[in-house]
């Protein structure tokens, strides 16, 4: 028990300061490699550290996940490299790899469905061999990420019997399961109502200055983002356009020309910026 | 939260072990010749001492020489298959996949049939001539599952619907050449038709072809668990699995290869029996649910309780004369599939 007792100290102590670094990162994708690529991320550069929530924005096919995906180093860039402390995100082996960077992707599809426990175990993979019984540490860490959600209560449904903000909460536990010291997300409010979307961003914000997470976020929610992110990254046809705090971001020619769409920006109640579109003539708030 | 532990997995499959030696007594004792209960019992008590003297020449005959060497060969078949079913099923994330459905057994067929023909051209031993069966019928399941694979992708990723689809058309193609090859090798002794599209237990095996098939299950199917963590990850897909940290190619290729022996040694020693690999993961996972550390024992057990029943009615339902253990198979399965299927619409 000692050992177990050690591991929930672990997963919620402070860790020590990591960096993520993007270093002129560029990709190309293409169907065909003699055909000229379909899509193309210009090279960007973009720094953060632990306890900050980094929002990655912009229309759709703009490279966001691309993006993501290089960070995560399941994609190798064609040029420059991501950096997480020392290492290079997409040599490092896939289980390593696993231990340090978490993804939640936008959508996790069970062919036959399990028990929130059991998905929240998955986490605990990337320790230890491939083929192996779960030890008490192991429990004790996934209880540990179960309560950090507060999903508690969720640990013996069964996964395709729990709403939609429920399911996002059990996929973060096993994230936070592989006790990493940067947290990926690819669009994670996507398809909750507004009560779960502030439940989770809530919740992020908490688990980056608790957990010293590294947070970074793909996301379509302009408000949430500026609400919630430390840094924003703004993208528009696989270009990063700038990177910087929300309110030097938001800026209303500029959302304006990357979102093709009349809007204004003013500062809203938390004195962070705030977006409204404007469509027609009826008028309404995003 | 209730994880596996080794002692339930043990405890699991004792339970399993259980119920197939009850099957296979019973299939022991039922056959054209009645043997009773008691007389059976008694032999088989004086088999296991190697009191072998003892026991009466013609129940011996027929249980040990003629039932048993059949029912063990049952028992390997129908876990080789059944854990090359399971394997497909979570690798290509697709319920219905399995060695028979995809075209795999047949494409082992072609291979076994293929190896058949070449070896008289070949100076080997009679021995080695036995052995390139297997082997022709290895290749052969490589080559489609590969094939397959390959036919099945859409935009680069795996689509079901596509993958079923390419595996049934490959699967009728490849019956269309096994009956082809056995119209031009017609004459020799090559084994039916009817034991290369519907499978049949009843030729006796030679002595190494037996240590092969044991031998091969042993290594391939251990080889597949090795993976069992990575293929319950590989579920929710394989780029999810890739973030938890999973290898992916190489569990691809153990398992692939893996997958190809299990199904070619099971192909050449008893031909393409279907629906085992198929029913036999999904009745389990029902049983055990879907984590493959206990599936893949629990899945290579029911295969082999599955095609040992299936066997026993094919020698019984219609005795003297004797069903395709997959005529038996297809019997019983086809309805079962069914009824799983509107369960799991429901």
């Amino acid at each position: 028990m000692s050992s177990a007792a050690r591991n929930l100290a672990a997963t919620a102590a402070p860790r020590t300061n990591a960096t993520l670094s993007v270093e002129q990162v560029s990709y190309a994708y293409s169907s065909n490699s003699l055909q000229a690529p379909l899509f193309t991320l210009e090279a960007l550069s973009l720094q953060a550290r632990s306890g900050e929530i980094l929002a990655i924005l912009g229309p759709n096919a703009c490279g966001k996940s691309t993006l993501l995906n290089l960070i995560a180093g399941v994609l190798a860039p064609l040029s420059g490299r991501v950096l997480l402390d020392d290492m290079v995100t997409h040599t490092m082996a896939p289980r390593l790899r696993a231990q340090r960077i978490a993804m939640v992707q936008q959508e996790s599809r069970l062919l036959f469905p399990s028990r929130a426990w059991e998905f929240v175990m998955q986490g605990r993979h990337p320790y230890g061999r491939s083929l192996r019984f779960e030890t008490e540490e192991d429990v004790a860490v996934a209880r540990n990420a179960l309560a950090q959600v507060g999903a508690e209560h969720l640990t013996d449904r069964r996964m395709d019997k729990i709403s939609g903000g429920e399911k996002q909460r059990v996929i973060l536990a096993r994230a936070l399961a592989q006790q990493p010291v940067m947290l990926l997300l690819d669009e994670p409010t996507l398809h909750l109502d507004i009560a779960a979307q502030v439940d989770l961003l809530d919740a992020l914000r908490r688990l980056a200055s608790v957990n010293r997470y590294i947070v970074v976020v793909v996301t379509h929610e302009l408000n949430l983002a500026a609400e919630y992110a430390d840094q924003v990254a703004l993208l528009q046809r696989g270009r990063c356009l700038r990177v910087g705090p929300p309110a030097s971001v938001y800026q209303r020619e500029l959302l304006e020309q990357v979102f093709q769409t009349p809007l204004t920006v003013e500062t809203g109640p938390s004195g962070r910026p705030h977006v409204n579109v404007w469509s027609g003539k009826s008028t309404e708030r995003v | 939260m209730q994880p596996l532990t080794l002692r339930r997995l043990v405890l699991r499959c004792t339970a399993l072990a259980g119920v197939l030696f009850v099957v296979v007594v019973l299939a022991l004792k039922l056959g054209a010749v009645q043997v009773s209960l008691y007389g059976l019992a008694q032999d088989l008590i004086r088999f296991a001492l190697h009191q072998t003297k003892e026991i009466s020449s013609n129940y011996s005959l027929i249980v040990f020489d003629i039932r048993l060497p059949r029912i063990l060969l049952g028992v390997f078949v129908g876990a080789s298959l059944a854990v090359a079913g399971t394997s497909f099923q979570a690798l290509l994330r697709n319920p219905l996949a399995d060695p028979y459905v995809l075209g795999v057994s047949s494409g082992a067929a072609v291979g076994a049939i293929l190896a058949v023909m070449i070896a008289p051209h070949l100076a080997l031993s009679p021995d080695a001539a036995v052995l390139l069966t297997p082997v022709g019928a290895f290749f052969g399941a490589l080559v489609t599952i590969a094939g397959v694979y390959l036919l099945g992708q859409r935009d680069g990723e795996i689509d079901s619907t596509t993958l079923l689809l390419a595996g049934i058309i490959t699967a009728s193609f490849l019956n269309a050449l096994i009956m082809l090859l056995l119209n031009l090798i017609s004459g020799r002794d090559h084994g039916g038709m009817s034991f290369w599209l519907m499978g049949d237990l009843s030729t006796p095996l030679q002595d190494n072809l037996q240590w092969v098939m044991r031998a091969g299950f042993f290594l391939a199917a251990g080889a597949i668990y090795t993976t069992a963590s990575d293929l319950n990850l590989l579920l929710a897909g394989e780029k999810e699995a890739l973030h938890l940290g999973v290898d992916v190619p190489r569990v691809r290729i153990v398992v692939y290869v893996a997958a190809s022996i299990l199904t070619g040694l099971a192909v050449s020693v008893s031909g393409a029996i279907g629906y085992v690999g198929l029913l036999v993961p999904h009745v389990m996972r029902m049983i055990f649910g879907s984590d493959h550390r206990i599936l893949i024992p629990a899945a290579a057990f029911g295969g082999a309780i599955a095609v040992v029943l299936a066997d026993m009615l094919a020698r019984t339902v219609a005795a003297p004369s004797e069903l395709p253990v997959g005529a038996m198979t297809a019997l019983a399965g086809a309805p079962l599939f069914i009824y799983l299927l509107r369960r799991r619409m429901a």
